[in-house]
Order: structure tokens, then C-alpha cells, then sequence
């Protein structure tokens, strides 16, 4: 056992297309990372695809959502005394070629969670359309306010973090639509939080799961989270700054 | 007064609150803890239902001039959504329980998995 194990942490519904692809991806890029595909109860041969291109499998008995799913991930971080864990989305968004952005920061003892943003550098490509780029905006303004600290990009989902951000996040993860609120949970408790430019790609199958009904929901449930958790109190975590 | 025929009423109704109440926590249908708010309810409409200048009492308190009887309404209106807050909150722990367990039903058979490999985790669908 080396003294900085990785575990890449990606969270998986219904991704049989591309599952394989992500960590067959993920392991060539650093084969010495251990790949935990969370399964959020796929119906299809997600966890069977993943396991067979190496992936350990964690398979949730039902569908407990997005933010149980990499909660779960988290807890098997914790459990297996990783020293970092980073998280991918199981449609292949994410790009492993960028995780040694993420991990520069950790590993200068710079930060305990470092968020792969599509806009601290203006000049990135990412162009959300517009509807999209006004909520992403809104949200990292209200996080910012909140959380006390400028935050360019609380949607994006890429992540790495050190033995402090795991023990927070397995502990305390919001359960659906959890990136936002989570961003501002670590603000929160205290975690020095690190930004790094990165590009994102196109989903490679799959749609998104937030269609324009649910974007709505999406936009009020977000906020009054937010807002309950800029009263709640949350325990100043050893490590951590502050 | 209260008219006499509501009175009756209301205090069969509410007797047949508290009794089916009873009832399901003998047939253990119903835990006592979550029963508490439904007893309370079935005893409060019974006392009000039964006290007939109660109403008027109450009525004139509130300032309801009208039609006293709309406060036996009320004050059952109050007591349900108080029930229905208190089950929001009940459900809500619950869920957060149950993804817990989802997590460790997880994580457990990962580890199962790899201490007897012969035995493959029953699928669970």
C-alpha cells in the first residue's frame, strides 16, 4: 500500500454505453488509481460492464440519486483510508487527463477540496446556453456570499479531495442536486477550497438529467438548501483552516 | 349553545376517532409515538363537542361572531396539518435511514464480495 492511494470515485445510472470507456479511460491515464464505480441501481449492465473493466462495484439495492450515490463512494474512501479521492460522472463528461490540475493543489497541501471549474479562466469554451449560464452564475454568486469565499463554478461535479474532504463529504453530503449545496457545506466547515480551469466535454451518451420541468424545482429547491444551510452550524473540522 | 344535533355529532365523531386510534395500536398497526397527535386531536374535538357552551366560550375569545361551530372546524384543521408536519418530519428521517442502509447494503456486499467470492451477493431487484 503506498502512502498516497487515489480512489476515483464515479457515480454511475444507466451508463452501460459508456461506463466501460470512462474507466477503461480513468485506468490507462494512471493505472496505480483505484476506479469505484458507484451503481445507483442501473436497470441496465452498468455494474457488469464496470466490474469487468476493472472497476470495483458498489451497487446501491435501489435508486437513491446522485448525491447518496457519490456519498457512498466518499464512505468507501474513507473506510479504505484513501488519502484523496476524486470524482468523475459516470457519462464520461470528465476528463482524467485533466485530474493532475486537480490533484496539484492537494498535493501542495494548498487546499482540501479542489473544484475542476469551466470558468475561472474567462476565456475557456465552455457556452452554456443562456438559461443554464444564468442559473450556474446565480448560484456561485449565492454560494460566494455565503460561503465567504469567490466561487466561479459550484455546478460542475469534478472534484478532488484530501483525507479532511473525505471525512466531511461521507459525512455530510446533500442527497439530490447535491454540487451546489456541497460547495458551500465545505465552505462552511471550514475546507480551503481551490479552483482550477478545466474543459469539459460533451456527454457521450445519456442526456442530461435536468430537463427543462425539473429546472424549476431544480432552482428553488437549490436555493432555500442554501439558505438552510447558511443558518445551520456546521463543526470546524481538524485540518482544516479557521 | 351549540345546536344539540352538532354536539351529538361531533362527539360520535370524535369517539370514533379515538377508538379506531385504539384500535390500531392494539393490532399494532400504529406505533404509540406516532398515535399521540391522533389521541390528542380525538380528545380535544370530544371536549369541544361536548362542552357545549365551550364553543361559544372560545368563539367569543377569538373574536369568530358568526357562527361558533367554524371554530370546532378550525381548531380540527389545526390539529391535522400538526399531524401532517409531524409525518413530513418522520418521512424525512426515514429517507435519509434508508439511503444510510442503501450505503452500508453497498459497501457490505463489495466486501463480501471479496472475502467469498464463491458466493455472489443475491441480486436485489
Amino acid at each position: 500500500m503506498s502512502s498516497n492511494r487515489i480512489v476515483a470515485v464515479v457515480p454511475a445510472y444507466n451508463e452501460s454505453g459508456a461506463i466501460g470507456g470512462v474507466v477503461d479511460e480513468i485506468r490507462s491515464f494512471d493505472p496505480a488509481l483505484d476506479v469505484v464505480v458507484v451503481d445507483d441501481a442501473s436497470t441496465d449492465e452498468t455494474a457488469v460492464i464496470a466490474g469487468a473493466h476493472g472497476a470495483t462495484v458498489l451497487r446501491l439495492p435501489f435508486n437513491v440519486g446522485i448525491g447518496g450515490a457519490v456519498q457512498t463512494g466518499f464512505r468507501y474512501a474513507l473506510e479504505h483510508e484513501y488519502e484523496t479521492a476524486v470524482r468523475l460522472d459516470g457519462d464520461g463528461q470528465h476528463d482524467p487527463r485533466e485530474l493532475p490540475k486537480l490533484l496539484a493543489p492537494l498535493e501542495r497541501g494548498d487546499a482540501n477540496l479542489v473544484i475542476g471549474s469551466r470558468f475561472v479562466d474567462p476565456g475557456g469554451s465552455y457556452r452554456p446556453p443562456f438559461a443554464r449560464r444564468v442559473g450556474i452564475r446565480v448560484f456561485a454568486r449565492l454560494v460566494s456570499l455565503l460561503g465567504g469565499q469567490r466561487v466561479t463554478d459550484t455546478t460542475s461535479g469534478f472534484m478532488a479531495l484530501d483525507r479532511v474532504g473525505i471525512a466531511l463529504f461521507a459525512e455530510e453530503f446533500p442527497h439530490d442536486y447535491p454540487e451546489v449545496e456541497a460547495t458551500l457545506v465545505a465552505l462552511r466547515s471550514g475546507l480551503r477550497l481551490a479552483q482550477v480551469q478545466v474543459e469539459m466535454r460533451e456527454r457521450e451518451t445519456g442526456s442530461s438529467s435536468i430537463t427543462f420541468v425539473r429546472s424549476v424545482y431544480y432552482l428553488v429547491k437549490v436555493t432555500l438548501a442554501l439558505l438552510v444551510a447558511s443558518l445551520r452550524r456546521y463543526p470546524r473540522l481538524e485540518g482544516a483552516r479557521r | 349553545m351549540t345546536p344539540l344535533r352538532v354536539s351529538i355529532v361531533g362527539v360520535i365523531a370524535s369517539l370514533l376517532l379515538i377508538l379506531v386510534v385504539l384500535e390500531l395500536i392494539r393490532g399494532r398497526r400504529l406505533k404509540e409515538r406516532y398515535a399521540l397527535l391522533w389521541l390528542a386531536t380525538g380528545l380535544v374535538l370530544l371536549v369541544l363537542s361536548a362542552w357545549r357552551d365551550g364553543l361559544n366560550t372560545i368563539a367569543g375569545w377569538l373574536g369568530v361572531t358568526t357562527t361558533p361551530v367554524a371554530v370546532l372546524f378550525a381548531v380540527a384543521t389545526l390539529f391535522i396539518l400538526l399531524v401532517l408536519l409531524h409525518y413530513s418530519t418522520v418521512i424525512s428521517k426515514l429517507t435519509d435511514e434508508n439511503v444510510e442502509l442503501a450505503q452500508r447494503v453497498a459497501l457490505l456486499e463489495e466486501r463480501v464480495g471479496r472475502l467469498a467470492p464463491s458466493e455472489p451477493p443475491a441480486r436485489v431487484d
